[in-house]
């Protein structure tokens, strides 16, 4: 019970890591959606662009985390905080499951519904707004989600670079090979991963459609 | 714009004009002439792949000819708002197509909340499609996954009724129905037709449908229109292909074609 003792002791830092975390998960989280849900509903429109979308989006992830970390570190307004850095990091690893659920949710609303839509003069516009989001919508949660579990983790790793996070702890506990002070950073960043992925998978299930 | 124009009157409500369509080499329909005249029931009868749907989807632009015009009422479907055309013609389709995150009520209200009409209107006209396509009223709560197919291919038809199209255009809208629910449905399409008297262009594979239901059989064979006939006359021409088609489909068709005509 070394560690709980050890969380209480300094739990304004767990907290204000915490936060942190929070702050770099968010941001990153938002940013991805607004750059891959438009380019998933693109893809989806246009099938001679989702290979190479999807392609650049799979190599991406493919870059180790820490490389990706330190890759940006010479872009002017980018290097001069390194949370800024950690961000745009984590925007790019979460773009793929979010562009490849979009695009899947939409290619998979059932074309007679589609065809039935057009046939009775929707514009494409309201056929997206309409039939293609709210049909689509749980699928491209379900994206989001694993988008979000992928960046909790993979935000310890911004401790790296000193954007601060849950990583702190992390890092400093393998510095000192001490167990409670890493799992201090762990604990809170695994029960942080499994809320979102509750809260995002009870959102799924609201906005199913029927 | 609906009533007391001089086209309502004069000439086809729908008129193709050497009408091709192809799709890279392929070539889908070929120099096709056609003529729906008002308040007649033109069935597209013909093999799968003889073209009959995309016929069909020419009329309401789903597909544009690459050579030849297609006329709705006098006017150029290739020109003018291709969404204001598509509104003024029912769509009925196979799958029906209806929208499964709606309630059966918003699906037959589609066309009218499209068009802008104001929420008191549309809640009476989807009240009183309800009741003309044979539908219990506590349906209209409910989705269509909670529907039988016979009950969803009925809020299609009411779907396609909705904004009272002049024209309506249907692509075997009974052919995944059980053969009860298809006989009844084919019945009630009858009673409602004399009732309306829509422009329909119908199409279908189903000889017996076909008789029933056509004041005229347009049968098409490999992209071209072969011929075009009432059903009793149909049943007697000596052309060959339009022979093949009646043999095809064994006897007792006369009581069929005599039904339509009484």
């Amino acid at each position: 019970m070394n560690v709980v003792r050890y969380i209480w002791q300094n739990h304004t830092q767990v907290l204000g890591l915490t936060l942190e975390h929070l702050w770099l998960v968010g941001w990153s989280t938002v940013l991805a959606m607004l750059i891959g849900i438009p380019l998933g509903i693109l893809i989806a429109h246009r099938p001679r662009l989702d290979k190479a979308v999807l392609g650049s989006a799979n190599i991406i992830q493919t870059i180790p985390a820490l490389a990706l970390f330190g890759f940006f570190l010479p872009v002017p307004w980018l290097g001069e905080r390194s949370d800024r850095l950690a961000i745009l990091a984590l925007t790019l690893y979460a773009l793929l499951p979010i562009i490849r659920n979009t695009y899947t949710g939409i290619r998979g609303v059932d074309a007679s519904v589609i065809e039935a839509g057009r046939g009775m003069g929707m514009t494409e516009s309201q056929l997206l707004w309409q039939v293609e989001l709210p049909l689509a919508t749980s699928v491209i949660l379900s994206g989001v989600r694993v988008a979000v579990v992928i960046s909790v983790g993979l935000a310890t790793i911004a401790a790296a670079i000193g954007a601060g996070g849950l990583g702190e702890f992390i890092f400093r506990g393998l510095a000192m090979i001490d167990n409670r002070v890493i799992l201090a950073g762990a604990i809170p960043a695994a029960v942080l991963a499994l809320l979102a992925d509750f809260g995002v998978g009870w959102l799924e299930r609201v906005l199913r459609p029927r | 714009m609906l009533c007391g124009m001089p086209s309502a009157t004069a000439g086809p409500v729908i008129e193709f004009l050497d009408v091709s369509y192809r799709v890279g080499e392929t070539q889908v329909i070929t120099g096709l002439n056609l003529q729906v005249a008002r308040g007649e029931t033109l069935i597209l009868l013909g093999r799968s792949g003889s073209g009959k749907t995309t016929t069909l989807k020419l009329i309401n632009r789903l597909v544009s000819p690459s050579a030849g015009e297609v006329r709705v009422n006098g006017a150029l479907t290739a020109e003018g708002d291709v969404n204001r055309l598509r509104r003024g013609i029912g769509y009925v389709i196979q799958e029906v197509g209806l929208f499964p995150h709606f309630t059966v009520a918003r699906n037959i209200g589609l066309v009218p909340k499209l068009e802008r009409w104001p929420e008191e209107r549309i809640r009476a006209r989807v009240e009183e499609l309800v009741k003309l396509v044979g539908l219990a009223p506590d349906l209209a709560a409910r989705y269509p996954h909670q529907l039988s197919g016979g009950q969803r291919q009925r809020v299609g038809v009411a779907r396609a009724l909705a904004a009272d199209p002049e024209i309506l255009l249907m692509d075997e809208p009974f052919g995944a129905l059980d053969p009860l629910t298809r006989d009844e449905l084919q019945r009630e399409f009858l009673t409602l037709q004399r009732r309306l008297n829509k422009t329909v262009v119908f199409v279908t594979h189903d000889l017996r449908e076909a008789l029933l239901l056509g004041s005229r059989i347009a049968l098409m064979e490999a992209g071209k229109l072969l011929t075009v006939l009432a059903p009793v006359e149909f049943l007697k021409s000596s052309d060959p292909l339009v022979a093949a088609y009646v043999r095809a489909f064994g006897g007792g068709l006369e009581p069929v074609a005599n039904r339509s005509t009484s």
